[in-house]
């Protein structure tokens, strides 16, 4: 059974399905059971399943963070959830020094089943401490996983995935993709497996690897080089980030023989910097032009708006880098809109 | 079986002799793995440990032989682990700092001061969530209350009033710093007792009085409900980390461990069973069983063999 459903709401109903299907699945984090409910994201969930699995706590992102390594090897599943990742900088200890290590330094004596929730990115003049999304330092960590979902159907089915999964996951949720509507396979075992890419749409001149809501930006971006230049882009969201199978990008390469990387990160030993090695140590024979990278500016996020919108990325960098690697005239893009704060995309895809 | 008296006595031989073992063994340079030795602090891990019940769940630090010993008691894996071979507890891959026993209730130990400590309020929570009964018990150094995760640990064990004994072993010593030279204020248990939590302290390096503290305090957690907190206090003989002496290093005076010696811990309880009217020959056979025991475990983990090289890669994922 397929519905229209936001991403908020699709999150929602992968957290409402996992608990009513395994008791041993909780929900909990700082404001998790407000009137506010993260966004949405966590409604009613107090009201059907109670206090005992639907909770807040302290301010304690450490100790909190350890309490779900704790639950995680005792036999619950608990899901943690944050309301911006830049907070989870105070948890690195647990989810760095222990989480990540527990299977493999108990020989896998012991599992850890546990999900890190967190909102990243872009909202409204949040400026350096409430704007990043730093999943490139999680990527780098053997052991996680790291998942970032774009569309509402992956948000739903990655989710529901990651909780069932028996290693730690750390879910990154665009703030922007939340009003995002598309239409979501709501069955509850309706499961899309961690680590394989997906081709938002087809093409066939230059291949667009992009994360979370850059996947928007390149989408945008290959309908303007479409209708400006007939040029045929091909978007490839990875969905998970660590551990990958790269094997549906490098298909793509081989076959367009260009590749931009829009990462919503850093660039410097980011995540685009691990795609940008892997597919010229793999496509190199392929590839007509190296491999390009456009990410967050090498800087931090200011509040003023003119210049938070020069720090991040976003379809016309992935336009004109597309022309330059295309050796095409820049087409004159006034009469075009882009996204916005205020004129953001709901979807669907 | 052995009477209570007796039992702690095993124990902490056990413990005691393993770890003058490794202190033999250590020059040869096969047991390739920091050692944070735990002689002198004995009566803790045995005395905590004895009322626990067996499906009870701890966790420990780096400085976690005693504990392993006293709750899990393989010298067969816990040899084989400190060797780095195949039939150590995790097939070398934790070594002594991290080692635990996972099918026996130690849940985990770690190398990073503090990080346990909050692994034991959501074990705890489990078993509130399950009212299955089960107790846990996490052991920390006293240098681990500087850091800010124990307060956030206590702040919410409280707040959940979850099934939890802490305890607070003090050697005065986090590394070398006195806690005077680290701490803003006089009394750990004075501020403890601040929370919603009882508290207990002791200096005793007799384990029947540790287990009775320990008995009172489950009562407790049974009674009105968790946690408690324990401050124990012991003097730790060697080094921080290795197997020798270090009163040359000038932070400590030999005079304070021959204080500590005169209460050492193993003498006592032997001269309390002999008081006891155990018999001289019952316990040199209890000391005798105990030495054959780790003999026999040092020299199959000296013949085992080491982990394939695939293993390196074994149990990053499920």
């Amino acid at each position: 059974m397929t519905q229209i459903l936001s991403y908020r709401e699709a999150i929602n109903l992968a957290l409402s399905q996992e608990m009513e299907r395994d008791p041993n699945v909780f929900v909990y984090g700082l404001d998790v059971p407000d009137h506010k409910s993260i966004y949405g994201s966590t409604k009613g969930l107090l009201e059907q399943f109670g206090s005992g699995r639907c909770f807040g706590t302290p301010l304690a992102e450490d100790a909190m963070t350890g309490f779900a390594l704790g639950a995680a090897i005792n036999g619950m599943r608990p899901v943690h959830v944050h309301i911006r990742v830049d907070f989870l900088m105070l948890a690195m200890n647990q989810i760095v020094n222990m989480i990540s290590n527990f299977n493999y330094i108990t020989a896998g004596k012991l599992t850890v089943p546990l999900v890190i929730r967190a909102v990243i990115g872009r909202g409204w003049g949040q400026s350096a401490q409430h704007s990043k999304s730093l999943h490139s330092l999680f990527a780098h960590i053997p052991g996680l996983k790291v998942v970032m979902p774009t569309t509402p159907n992956d948000a739903k089915g990655l989710l529901a995935s990651a909780i069932r999964d028996d290693n730690p996951v750390i879910y990154l949720e665009h703030r922007w993709l939340y009003d995002i509507t598309d239409e979501v396979n709501t069955e509850p075992d309706s499961l899309l497996p961690l680590g394989k890419p997906y081709s938002l749409r087809k093409g066939t001149d230059l291949t667009v690897v992009a994360t979370s809501w850059m996947n928007v930006e390149a989408l945008r971006a290959a309908e303007i080089m479409d209708k400006y230049h007939g040029v045929s882009l091909e978007v490839i969201d990875p969905r998970t980030i660590a551990p990958l199978d790269y094997e549906i990008i490098f298909q793509s390469v081989n076959m367009t023989g260009h590749c931009i990387v829009a990462d919503y990160d850093w660039l410097n030993c980011g995540f685009s910097a691990e795609v940008a090695a892997r597919v010229s140590e793999t496509c190199f024979k392929s590839l007509k032009y190296p491999v390009a990278r456009i990410g967050f500016s090498t800087t931090h996020c200011p509040t003023t708006r003119p210049l938070e919108n020069k720090f991040y990325p976003n379809a016309i960098d992935i336009i004109r880098k597309t022309e330059e690697i295309l050796k095409l005239n820049p087409a004159d893009l006034s009469n075009e809109e882009f996204y916005t704060y205020e004129n953001k995309f709901k979807g669907p895809f | 079986m052995l009477d209570i008296n007796s039992e702690l006595y095993r124990k902490m031989y056990l413990i005691r002799m393993a770890e003058e073992n490794i202190r033999v063994l250590y020059p040869d340079d096969q047991l390739k793995t920091p050692v944070h030795l735990c002689i002198g602090q004995e009566a803790i891990a045995a005395g905590v440990i004895q009322p626990l019940k067996e499906e009870d769940q701890i966790f420990g630090t780096y400085r976690n032989h005693g504990i392993y010993l006293a709750k899990c008691g393989d010298t067969n894996r816990f040899f084989g682990e400190l060797y780095g071979k195949q039939t150590g507890e995790f097939r070398g891959k934790a070594g002594s700092m991290h080692l635990s026993s996972p099918e026996t209730g130690f849940m985990g130990s770690s190398a990073v001061v503090g990080t346990t400590i909050p692994l034991a309020l959501g074990c705890s929570f489990v078993n509130q969530q399950k009212n299955n009964g089960k107790l846990t018990a996490v052991f920390f150094g006293e240098g681990a209350t500087d850091e800010g995760v124990f307060w956030e640990s206590i702040n919410f064990a409280c707040l959940k009033k979850l099934p939890i004994i802490f305890i607070c072993e003090d050697n005065d010593l986090a590394i070398h710093s006195k806690a005077s030279e680290r701490q803003g204020y006089k009394s750990i248990t004075d501020i403890i007792s601040k929370f919603d939590c009882r508290t207990f302290k002791s200096e005793s390096t007799d384990p029947e009085v540790i287990a009775n503290i320990t008995i009172e305090g489950i009562n407790h957690i049974r009674q009105e409900g968790g946690p408690v907190f324990f401050h124990l206090k012991y003097y730790r003989y060697l080094e921080h980390v290795g197997i020798d002496e270090d009163f040359k290093a000038g932070y400590r005076s030999r005079n304070e461990f021959e204080r500590w010696m005169a209460v050492d811990p193993i003498k006592l309880q032997r001269e309390k069973l002999l008081n006891k009217g155990l018999s001289e020959e019952s316990i040199q056979e209890i000391e005798k069983t105990v030495l054959q025991q780790i003999e026999n475990s040092i020299e199959q983990a000296q013949q085992a063999p080491f982990p394939a090289n695939s293993e390196l890669f074994q149990n990053l994922y499920v």
